[in-house]
């Protein structure tokens, strides 16, 4: 528990060095990222946790090429990010359900774009195949409105894994739901990474979760936000709920606490 | 409910209002140059069958043309404004400023300056009037879309038309559904505006005022139920596309 991150057995997906970012608003620069550097390797999950505000959702814009940083460099496997790519999927904490359209055609709306030429049934098997994966087989016909909170978000999660993208970003995709679907959730993202194993970043508010989900926990500072702290989770990948009362994640998750918590830096 | 039910409480509801408003002109014992009665359109329809549908096809077509222009440039000067942030500010104000203005005063002033053009100021003043709500509800949509709708597709590396077409405009149709309600009844109040002003005119505004000048009332309240038959035609003309392309934003 707790040891540095540098087991280095396999090439890394997400790679940022030194990056620093501002928005330009009325009165200058607001300064978010300040000369963040972090490095997470192929299939690694790995979560991001900070204080509210500090970035972690601009964080997870800059990799996915939809904004440029100020300064410093984003490779995603060992390719430098310069604008959008088709090999990232992203969920957000809202679901972004496009309402006029049935849940199949939410799942595939990503295959439009990044495979025009592959044929409809070709995607109608894709999407449905992501589906069953996550129980919502049957529901491929409603209205997103027909699906609960908890429903809609794996449906979103589908949709950002539909292309088989190399990295998944996760935006608190869990953060409005209750506890028991939060955790039914949880479960399933091992499970869809057990199938088909991918590189993630997961930005959350909820420290158990992000001990439950990954690999290697960043904890960031206050705004202008820097990594001040990674700790690797050392649980193999068959986790139990009850493995968060044990005694040594009991005492990461008061470290991590107190580390975010901590205003001095 | 059932279709007959959806259609049978509206037409009783119709019959009880004929009946009321035929016992009430029969109780005052009301003569034909105060008040007509229901019993009295039919023969001034059938009198004049051959004007009504000759006028009410004018009618009709010209509102279905202003609406159309309406739409077309309603959606164009929503789309500038909801996804250019300066050409709103730019534009919102000049457009308030014109919607401010009484239609009923334009109305004249197109009638002059366009004298003799009858069809085309008719059109003109369908659409001046009827353009605003759709302006509006585009450019609302589109600026509040929330980014996370735009981001799901910019992500992948989509095109801005792309983004509008699979993301923004789908999104944006339930309120340019709303507005088109609107903009169909405002587009009717046009173009009969128009007609009742203009000298030598045709539609059934013409026919509306050829019956105040001969003082039929009979011909007047004709006119107005066939031009209530219209509105409603038109209205649930645009409700049924309604549903055909925004029904899904319906709750229930
Ligand atoms: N487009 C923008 N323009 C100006 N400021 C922005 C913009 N986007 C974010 N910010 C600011 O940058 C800071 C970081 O925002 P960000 O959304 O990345 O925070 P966050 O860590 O995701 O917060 P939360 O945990 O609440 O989701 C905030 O203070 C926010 O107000
Ligand atoms: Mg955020």
């Amino acid at each position: 528990m707790g040891t540095d991150l540098n087991e280095a057995e396999r090439p890394v997906q997400i790679d940022l060095r030194g990056v620093s970012h501002a928005f330009e608003i009325e009165n200058g620069a607001f300064p978010v990222l300040n000369d963040v550097s972090l490095q997470i390797r192929k299939n690694h999950f790995a979560a991001v946790v900070g204080p509210s505000g500090c970035g972690k959702s601009t964080l997870t814009r800059l990799i996915s090429g939809l904004i440029k940083p100020v300064s410093g460099e984003i490779y995603l496997a060992g390719e430098r990010v310069t604008s959008p790519r088709a090999t990232v999927g992203m969920a957000f904490q809202n679901p972004v359900m496009l309402e006029w359209r049935s849940v199949l055609k939410n799942v595939i709306l990503p295959l439009e774009i990044v495979a025009p030429k592959m044929s409809h049934k070709q995607r109608q098997e894709r999407a449905m195949e992501l589906l069953s994966m996550v129980s919502l087989e049957g529901f491929e016909d409603k209205r997103p409105s027909e699906l609960s909170g908890g429903m809609k978000q794996r449906v979103s999660l589908c949709r950002a894994l539909v292309h088989d993208p190399d990295v998944l970003i996760l935006d608190e995709p869990f953060g409005a739901l209750d506890a028991f679907t939060r955790e039914e959730l949880w479960a399933m993202m091992h499970r869809l990474r057990r199938i088909k194993p991918f590189t993630c970043l997961l930005i959350t508010h909820d420290l158990r979760e992000s001990v439950f989900l990954s690999d290697e926990i960043y904890v960031m500072s206050q705004r202008p936000a820097k990594i001040k702290h990674s700790v690797a989770v050392e649980l193999g990948s068959e986790r139990q709920l009850d493995d968060l009362y044990a005694p040594n994640v009991t005492s990461l998750l008061a470290s991590l606490r107190s580390q975010i918590a901590d205003p001095n830096n | 409910m059932s279709a007959s039910h959806k259609f049978l409480v509206p037409l009783a509801a119709m019959i009880g209002f004929l009946l009321v408003w035929e016992w009430i002109v029969w109780v005052n014992d009301w003569p034909n140059y105060k008040m007509a009665s229901p019993s009295d359109l039919g023969p001034a329809f059938w009198k004049f069958r051959i004007l009504f549908l000759e006028y009410g096809w004018d009618t009709l077509w010209r509102t279905v043309v202003g609406l159309g222009i309406s739409v077309i440039v309603g959606v164009l000067l929503g789309m500038v404004m909801g996804l250019s942030r300066t050409s709103r500010d730019a534009l919102y104000p000049l457009l308030v400023g014109f919607n401010a203005i009484p239609k009923a005063t334009v109305v004249p002033v197109i009638a002059l300056l366009l004298v003799g053009l009858d069809d085309l100021n008719t059109v003109l003043i369908a659409f001046l009037i009827s353009f605003f709500p759709i302006a509006v509800s585009v450019s609302i949509g589109l600026s509040t879309l929330e980014p996370e709708y735009r981001d799901i597709l910019r992500a992948l590396g989509a095109s801005k038309t792309t983004i509008f077409l699979k993301i923004a405009l789908p999104k944006t149709l339930p309120e340019f559904f709303g507005a088109l309600k609107i903009a169909v009844t405002l587009a009717f109040i046009g173009t009969n505006l128009m007609e009742i002003v203009e000298p030598h005119g045709k539609g059934l505004g013409h026919l509306f005022d050829s019956g105040k000048i001969n003082a039929d009332y009979p011909l007047m309240f004709a006119v107005l139920i066939a031009l209530a038959f219209l509105g409603i035609v038109l209205y649930y003309i645009v409700v049924a596309l309604e549903q055909i392309f925004a029904g899904w934003a319906e709750r229930d």
